[in-house]
């Protein structure tokens, strides 16, 4: 597996986050879930202004496998979608930290219980044993 | 740790991704198995399908065995080579398995059965020869490789011994021929024309290799099976089991009722269920929205009792979910799935989806 982007923070639910400039945090699924979950078929995104709660439900991801709830990491507004996951679901299989972005949001607060890329590491490490 | 076939380290070294299968360590897929399923629609690809079992069937009474242990009825393979294909029933009438049946010959039969049930039927089918003449031998030295696709049969060609390349090109749907030591089938599980090829373990590597090299793709389990559900094929396991009549299942088709004095397995039972005009009836159902049908999910008709999806998934040649399911009795064209909380419409449609590369149904 790749090494993971260093500018990221990660979640236990295999899910990573960025800090942009402008204050808001793009969100996506890690290389090791879209990996796990196989080929994309569907993703159905979150509308733009929807509020999410720390824990809630965001996005589904469907694989031919199976369909995968992705969890907002942080509570806040959903300011933006990446649309083109409609037309091409397999971006988050070839680019997952990249092209495959899911959703940028407006964080309410502060609190964000994230791990470093090594924790994250260490948490996958301990998953493979 | 499962079992492997002889061409695992093929695998690894192609960087495919394994899973347990029925206890075999086998590849799902090799990167993207939707750009397998593609290949296999559009040109050639190769399957590893050593795990399954091949049983050979020989002596005085090995046809009046078969006719007495499957539904299908041998006295209708007139011809060395050809084949058919048919469930083995228990005594309720349900499915121990589906296999294919060739006729190798005078007194000499060969039955591939699936993987996963190899203890349950040569349990079976060795209880059931008892009272009869016959040999029931597995080939467990053969591995077994099958090339799909509309230029499938046209590159392997060209990597058989050539002793064999005319007889193999001009065997026709459905007929298989000994060549040696291998044996080469016009069979399939994909809905595209093709073949099944047997032969000795030893040589399995060498011949996979070569495939490859002659551009017929490495084809994991993934796309196998969206393959198969697009042409309608059963699984066993999902779509029928010991608990469920072929006729429940889309394969009443493959009983042989005539003649009405050939006793098999399971035809009392399967007589009187004839007779249930109630019964359940299998059929394809097409998701028109986004979404994925899958195993098990419910499926509502209006008017009638629920149905259950059997084998659901995602159809990569229509771009859309497919699943084929056992529903209540009756004449309707629509009706709904219950996919993870919500009803989402579906059409019910005649299987096969698809079929060597053309969509079978309206979309």
């Amino acid at each position: 597996m790749s090494e993971l982007p260093g500018d990221l923070k990660f979640t236990k639910e295999h899910e990573w986050l960025r800090q942009e400039e402008d204050g808001t945090v793009t969100i996506g699924i890690t290389d090791h879930a879209q990996s796990a979950l196989g080929d994309l078929v569907y993703v159905e995104l979150p509308e733009v202004g929807q509020e999410v709660e720390a824990g809630g439900e965001m996005a589904v991801v469907e694989s031919v496998k199976a369909a995968s709830d992705v969890y907002a990491p942080i509570a806040g507004e959903v300011v933006a979608v990446n649309e083109e996951l409609a037309e091409d679901p397999e971006k988050i299989n070839g680019d997952a930290y990249g092209d495959g972005w899911i959703v940028r949001m407006r964080p309410s607060n502060d609190d964000a219980e994230t791990l470093t890329p090594d924790e994250y590491q260490e948490f996958l490490d301990e998953l493979e044993e | 740790m499962g079992n492997k076939t002889p061409l695992f380290q093929c695998h690894v070294d192609a960087g495919a991704k394994i899973v347990d299968f029925g206890g075999w360590d086998m590849p799902l897929h090799y990167g993207s198995q939707l750009e397998e399923h593609h290949v296999v629609r559009n040109s050639a690809g190769a399957f590893d399908v050593s795990h399954m079992t091949v049983v050979d069937v020989g002596g005085a009474d090995a046809k009046i065995f078969l006719q007495a242990l499957l539904a299908n009825d041998v006295a209708r393979l007139k011809e060395e080579g050809k084949a058919l294909y048919s469930a083995m029933l228990n005594d309720e009438g349900g499915v121990v398995d589906d296999l294919i049946t060739y006729y190798l010959g005078p007194d000499r039969y060969r039955v591939v059965v699936n993987a996963s049930t190899r203890d349950k039927d040569l349990a079976w089918i060795n209880a059931q020869a008892s009272a009869f003449n016959v040999e029931v031998e597995e080939r467990s030295n053969l591995a077994m490789i099958a090339v799909q696709g509309p230029t499938a049969r046209e590159l392997a060609a060209d990597i058989l011994d050539p002793a064999w390349r005319e007889a193999a090109l001009a065997l026709r749907p459905f007929f298989g021929l000994e060549a040696g030591d291998w044996f080469i089938a016009r069979t399939g599980y994909t809905g595209e024309d093709g073949w099944e090829i047997m032969l000795p373990s030893e040589e399995a590597a060498e011949f996979w290799e070569n495939c490859s090299r002659a551009g017929i793709q490495p084809i994991g389990l993934g796309a196998r099976d969206t393959l198969r559900l697009e042409a309608g094929m059963n699984l066993y396991g999902s779509d029928m089991d010991e608990s469920v009549s072929p006729l429940e299942a889309g394969m009443g088709w493959t009983i042989a009722w005539e003649p009405e004095d050939r006793k098999f397995v399971g035809r009392k039972a399967l007589e009187t269920m004839r007779e249930n005009s109630q019964r359940q009836k299998f059929a394809g159902l097409l998701l028109e929205g986004k979404g994925v049908l899958r195993d098990h999910m419910r499926v509502v008709v209006e008017g009638r009792a629920d149905g259950e999806i059997t084998s659901g998934g995602f159809s990569p040649t229509l771009q859309r979910s497919v699943a084929m399911a056992r529903l209540p009795a009756g004449d309707y064209d629509s009706a709904k799935v219950d996919v993870r909380g919500r009803l989402l419409d579906v059409r019910v449609v005649k299987l096969p989806f698809v079929r060597n590369g053309k969509t079978k149904i309206e979309l």
